[in-house]
């Protein structure tokens, strides 16, 4: 240590005033970031936008309102196919899982947690897009549902372990099987927490973009039913700036300003739900 | 009944479990023509010819590599420099707000930062960053060449930003755990609060940040959207890092839906497959390092 006091004194500033420096550095980028997407994409908001479609290749103006529902619909589908497991797998965890069992389930779910969302995207290919030979909204949504799943995994398993087993023994001392404990008076203490863990999950995935490049790949009409490809905003976002047209970089921006108030809306709700209530 | 609704939900356990098999399963099983007809080679050659159909994967590889190292080397201090202010300087209530703001950043969505590294980072980059080094570094390979904007150091940039939150957190949360008495202890002997940061509380959460920079090179070796839009899709190993390059990830965005061949099908999975191999190893040390301490990782 040296022992020169003054030395040490400067020392003791001049590294915490670094550190400062990088927490303002951070955090000037996130706001910078917030703060551009929101000018460029408020001046290019416009009532089309959500209403039209896109125009031909050319052509100024149109709007991005197949997407709108495409994102839409993607996301609703994952949900619908993801949720169901990663809430009962989640709950098998919390409530039964003790032994070797549950220890691969949560190193299977951290696994498919890392993988990258594009091979999880050529998996959705593989198994979906390649037997029917094209590219469809089902395939799109099982590559979501498939990154969903293990999110939602692991925060509803973490929600009903916050419940305290008090609650879950006085239950089973008034007689009830344990299936009616989970379900009426577990599920109900943690409804909060599982469903922000859901809505987080669903955020998650609404700005994913690489899975869907070749699973829903793209369309610039409606798409119908599940079989057809499908637009979505994230997709319309990556075709948009690179290509060479000022309208469509116009239109990406107007893109990324309503893809990030949507995750910012559900991370910030989230937050606030889940202030509200906590287990001690 | 009971044992009715155990069932039920054990199968939907099995079924995460299915699912990482499938993963595997599914990236082996379509890359067959390609492992056949390249064998290990594959990894290690650089040509890369969709019309005679000939490949190899070692540009790609170099990029994800290259591009990830020097991520983590600008996003590390910065990351740890944040986290010891959040964890030491700033008010519990800044300090809470703060590391919220900052999982924000893990929760942009990363095609928005390919907008903003295509529209504001890629210029700065030409006009700015690229000549100075090209005029004070231009002696050493690696900063040769034209000023491009897009290129390996660009992405790594971008890369840089949306790694950051992942060693905050995480280096946040273990800087805050460390014992009381061990930075009284290190107080007493009359340290600054700067040496009892560098003496008492770093080499305490070393495994903590060694984790959590584990577990952003697991994400910055996936990043596909952001380092696809700057990163210049050359197919071309070049010394410099301001020459366009490539990475796995990229590769895959860029070129599956138009992939004409099963063949070419096929080694374009066994890029994924590879890309696969090398995160679960990634994220298996840091999960092996942070799965000692119980300090749970952003998702």
């Amino acid at each position: 240590m040296n022992t020169n006091a003054s030395t040490r004194d400067v020392v003791n500033v001049a590294a915490f005033g670094v550190t400062a420096l990088c927490a303002a550095l951070t955090l000037g980028i996130l706001f910078f970031i917030l703060g551009y997407v929101l000018i460029h994409g408020i001046g290019a908001l416009n009532w089309d936008f959500f209403t039209k479609l896109p125009k031909p290749v050319g052509e100024n103006g149109g709007g991005m309102a197949n997407a709108i529902v495409g994102t839409a619909k993607l996301v609703g589908l994952a949900g619908v196919f993801g949720l169901p497991i990663g809430i009962l797998g989640g709950t098998y965890l919390a409530e039964y899982g003790r032994g070797r069992f549950s220890f691969f389930v949560r190193y299977a779910a951290d696994v498919i947690n890392g993988v990258p969302s594009i091979v999880v995207g050529i998996v959705a290919y593989t198994l979906v897009v390649m037997p029917v030979r094209h590219f469809s909204a089902l395939a799109g949504s099982i590559a979501l549902a498939m990154i969903l799943i293990p999110i939602s995994l692991r925060s509803t398993e973490e929600f009903l372990r916050l419940v305290p087993n008090a609650i879950r023994e006085s239950a089973l001392a008034l007689g009830l099987p344990q299936w009616k404990v989970i379900l009426f008076v577990v599920y109900p203490s943690a409804l909060s927490g599982i469903s922000t863990g859901a809505l987080l999950s669903l955020s998650r995935v609404s700005g994913e973009t690489a899975p869907l490049l070749f699973t829903a790949f793209g369309n610039r009409f409606w798409s119908s039913g599940l079989l057809n490809p499908i637009a979505s905003l994230p997709v319309m976002i990556f075709t948009y700036s690179i290509a060479p047209y000022d309208d469509w970089h116009r239109q990406a921006w107007a893109a990324a300003l309503v893809l990030l108030m949507l995750v910012l809306l559900a991370n910030v709700g989230a937050r606030l739900m889940l202030r509200r209530r906590t287990y001690t | 009944m009971d044992r009715l609704f155990r069932a039920l939900t054990f199968i939907f356990a099995l079924a995460v479990l299915a699912l990482a098999a499938l993963i595997a399963f599914e990236l082996y099983r379509n890359s067959v023509l390609s492992q056949k007809a390249f064998g290990w080679s594959f990894l290690t050659r650089q040509i890369w010819d969709p019309v005679e159909e000939d490949f190899g994967a070692l540009t790609f590889i170099y990029g994800t590599l290259i591009t990830s190292a020097l991520a983590l080397l600008l996003a590390v201090p910065v990351g740890i420099g944040v986290a010891i202010f959040l964890a030491e300087l700033a008010p519990k209530p800044m300090s809470e707000v703060c590391a919220f703001l900052i999982e924000l950043l893990a929760a942009i969505p990363s095609v928005i930062y390919g907008l903003i590294g295509i529209f504001v980072i890629v210029p700065i980059m030409r006009v700015q960053v690229q000549p100075f080094l090209i005029k004070h570094l231009g002696f050493l390979p690696l900063f040769k060449g034209p000023a491009y904007g897009i290129g390996l150091l660009t992405a790594a940039l971008v890369l840089a930003i949306m790694i950051v939150p992942f060693i905050t957190t995480i280096t946040r949360e273990v800087l805050m755990s460390v014992p009381r008495e061990q930075k009284e202890a290190a107080m007493a002997l009359g340290a600054t609060r700067w040496e009892v940061v560098r003496m008492a509380m770093l080499p305490y959460a070393r495994s903590g940040i060694a984790g959590s920079v584990f577990l952003a090179l697991g994400r910055a070796l996936g990043e596909t959207m952001a380092v696809t839009m700057v990163i210049g899709n050359s197919t071309h190993i070049q010394a410099s890092l301001l020459a366009p390059g490539y990475t796995m990830a990229a590769v895959l965005a860029n070129e599956f839906a138009e992939a004409d061949s099963e063949l070419y099908t096929h080694t374009l999975i066994e890029v994924g497959l590879a890309l696969f191999v090398i995160t679960i190893i990634v994220n298996g040390i840091a999960r092996l390092i942070l799965g000692r301490m119980k300090v749970a990782p952003v998702s």
